[in-house]
């Protein structure tokens, strides 16, 4: 992704001259000039043409709901007729202050750190085992990536059945002799973020694998035939070859991993749904925006939040942007930005 | 199993001549390596198979054994599915927001992204910024105002109030797989175009779409699967259960008949079944344009 973006804007500035080529190539001056300016005009035309029902939409229905957000949060609002009763910053002040705010936020930010933590290394490793030329190497891959593909309701409603205490989990436990580790998997607070971070993780773990062994590809096999000639050592070779030449692919999977963290909310709402995640202790920013917003009513409120939760993860994606993406992109996202 | 030299990159430190590891056919790679990958592909594969085979069993199959194959093995379940109108319902709504998004998103993608590509203006890098911003501006934090957006247009509970934003959203990814793809189109082919007296627009439908093919293939995939799959925007938009899109339906039939456990898992299996047999099917376009977009 990384080179694409980057390749991207490079182009951009190469690619020049060629418009109106055809037509400025024949005659002398002045038809030349005029001809041109027609072209211009029909380019022009050209352009708004092909451009404007995406631009449109995608400003209508993208841009336009996070502005109104931001107009909304600063009044409290049941969402009929305008919003009249301003309130000022007391919204923000009221959801800053809130803990179950902190408490949303907390799980958030522990789902990200574990996200990172266990998914990474488990990933890089897998990738780097099914890098290998096995058999059967193409079917394994359709087969891991199988959990992405199914929708967060299906992997919900699936969970939540085999993690019922009478569920197929707990008999298989028992099966194997180990049923002292029988657990109310769900609404045990000490057990449920654990519950749902193994479920993330075998959600989205067949991504980032693929995603770690399309880097891994991309990799010309002549390094590492260089590095055996010169008797690198396999573990050798895969840390100082390997996992430097893999960065890219890592710090891109661990953006989308943030950004998908701070924003979970299907897989929450469909097992815990709104009230249990409180808790057990695995809601999100998005559940509670959800409660206190659109289910309690407070359309002002609610909007807030996602004014919250939006400027949490602009400031983390630029940070993680500035030091960390920085030699991948080359500012083409943040352009302008920073 | 002799241990046949897994990929000589594994082996071992012996500075061994890497000859012939092109040449060499298929081989067989360390049990290890078997293994591993058998475990990982049974923890990935063994919850779906628990769900389609528990659609074969019955509830007192289930509630005894919570964890074993189907016996005997009951198609009622399944075929009590397949009988009720509400599926079928449920069905042809996804079927119409998904074939609809991803026309959608495929048509004013691979527009615009051919204005970013092969067009020269001053805006061209804001254009491609706001599109490559969009992929800061998930549904979730939009979606609360998007719903009073939708509700002001009229459009709750209506599958365009679920479609239009579908579009809008998928919007960021394609403009990103497909700009590069158009700018990699040889300038030759389109000034000879110009030369045969073909305009730009007559570029753009008679060698652009053709050519671009692969990549529009890809990007309208992603946009079949996310809109198959979308579960937050249906939930906002739709409510009365004729417009129920298939994962609204999942969760509202799961919550119907939360005693018949049975029938909720054959609903669930048949649920997933498209999006799974569409990925079968272009599973290397899939995994490929993720490579593509990582290698660039």
């Amino acid at each position: 992704m990384s080179d694409t973006l980057g390749t991207g804007t490079a182009d951009g500035r190469t690619a020049q001259g060629t418009p109106g080529a055809g037509a400025t190539s024949v005659p002398p001056a002045p038809p030349r000039a005029a001809a041109r300016r027609r072209g211009r005009a029909r380019m022009r035309l050209e352009i708004a043409v092909l451009s404007a029902p995406a631009v449109i939409t995608f400003v209508a229905f993208v841009i336009f709901p996070v502005a109104l957000a931001a107009y909304y949060g600063f009044y409290q609002w049941k969402g009929y007729g305008e919003p009249t009763d301003w309130v000022g910053l007391n919204n923000y002040k009221l959801i800053l202050t809130d803990p179950a705010f902190h408490d949303v936020l907390w799980h958030n930010g522990l789902i990200l750190v574990l996200s990172l933590v266990i998914q990474g290394p488990l990933a890089i490793g897998l990738a780097l085992l099914l890098n290998q030329k096995i058999r059967g190497r193409s079917t394994i891959r359709v087969l891991i990536f199988v959990p992405y593909i199914i929708s967060e309701i299906i992997v919900g409603t699936g969970w939540g059945l085999m993690l019922q205490s009478n569920g197929a989990v707990n008999d298989l436990l028992r099966g194997m002799g180990l049923g002292s580790l029988e657990a109310d998997w769900i609404a045990d607070p000490d057990l449920a973020i654990w519950t749902l971070m193994a479920i993330i993780t075998w959600k989205y773990m067949g991504f980032a694998v693929i995603l770690m062994l399309a880097g891994l590809q991309s990799i010309p096999d002549e390094i590492f035939e260089a590095a055996q000639i010169d008797g690198a050592s396999y573990w050798q070779i895969q840390r100082r070859i390997t996992l430097p030449l893999l960065g890219p692919t890592i710090r891109i999977w661990a953006f989308l991993s943030i950004i998908g963290s701070l924003q979970l909310f299907d897989l929450v709402y469909i097992i815990w749904g709104q009230y249990v995640s409180g808790t057990a202790g695995t809601s999100t920013m998005a559940i509670y925006m959800l409660a206190q917003g659109r289910n309690a009513g407070n359309y002002g409120y609610g909007s807030a939040v996602a004014v919250v939760m939006f400027v949490i993860s602009l400031v983390v994606a630029l940070i993680y942007q500035r030091f960390v993406l920085r030699r991948d992109l080359k500012g083409a996202v943040t352009e302008g930005t920073v | 199993m002799s241990v046949t030299t897994a990929a000589s990159r594994t082996s071992s430190a012996e500075p061994k001549a890497p000859a012939g590891r092109h040449d060499r056919p298929q081989k067989w790679g360390s049990p290890v390596t078997y293994f591993v990958a058998l475990l990982f592909v049974g923890v990935c594969v063994a919850p779906v198979l628990y769900i389609v085979l528990g659609g074969f069993r019955t509830n007192a199959q289930i509630t005894t054994d919570p964890a074993a194959l189907p016996r005997p093995w009951v198609a009622g379940n399944y075929l009590g599915v397949l009988k009720s109108t509400v599926f079928w319902g449920e069905f042809a709504n996804s079927l119409i927001v998904a074939v609809a998004s991803t026309v959608g998103i495929v048509a004013l993608g691979l527009m615009v992204s051919f204005v970013i590509a092969r067009y020269d203006f001053r805006l061209k890098g804001a254009m491609y910024s706001l599109f490559a911003a969009g992929l800061m501006f998930p549904m979730v934090i939009a979606i609360t105002p998007l719903y009073l957006v939708i509700k002001d247009l009229g459009l709750v509970d209506n599958l365009l109030g679920v479609i239009i934003p579908q579009i809008a959203f998928g919007l960021p990814t394609t403009v990103i797989i497909l700009v590069p793809f158009l700018r990699a189109i040889p300038n030759e082919i389109e000034e000879a175009a110009a030369i045969d007296g073909m305009s730009r627009l007559g570029f753009f439908f008679r060698m652009v779409v053709p050519l671009s093919l692969p990549g529009v293939v890809t990007v309208g995939i992603l946009g079949f699967i996310g809109s198959w799959n979308n579960y937050l925007l249906p939930l906002y938009i739709l409510n009365s259960q004729a417009n129920y899109t298939l994962p609204l339906g999942v969760q509202v039939f799961s919550s119907q008949y939360s005693t018949d456990t049975a029938k909720v898992l054959a609903f669930t299996s048949l649920a997933m079944l498209p999006a799974l047999i569409f990925f079968s099917v272009f599973e290397k376009r899939i995994v490929g344009g993720l490579t593509g977009a990582v290698k660039g």
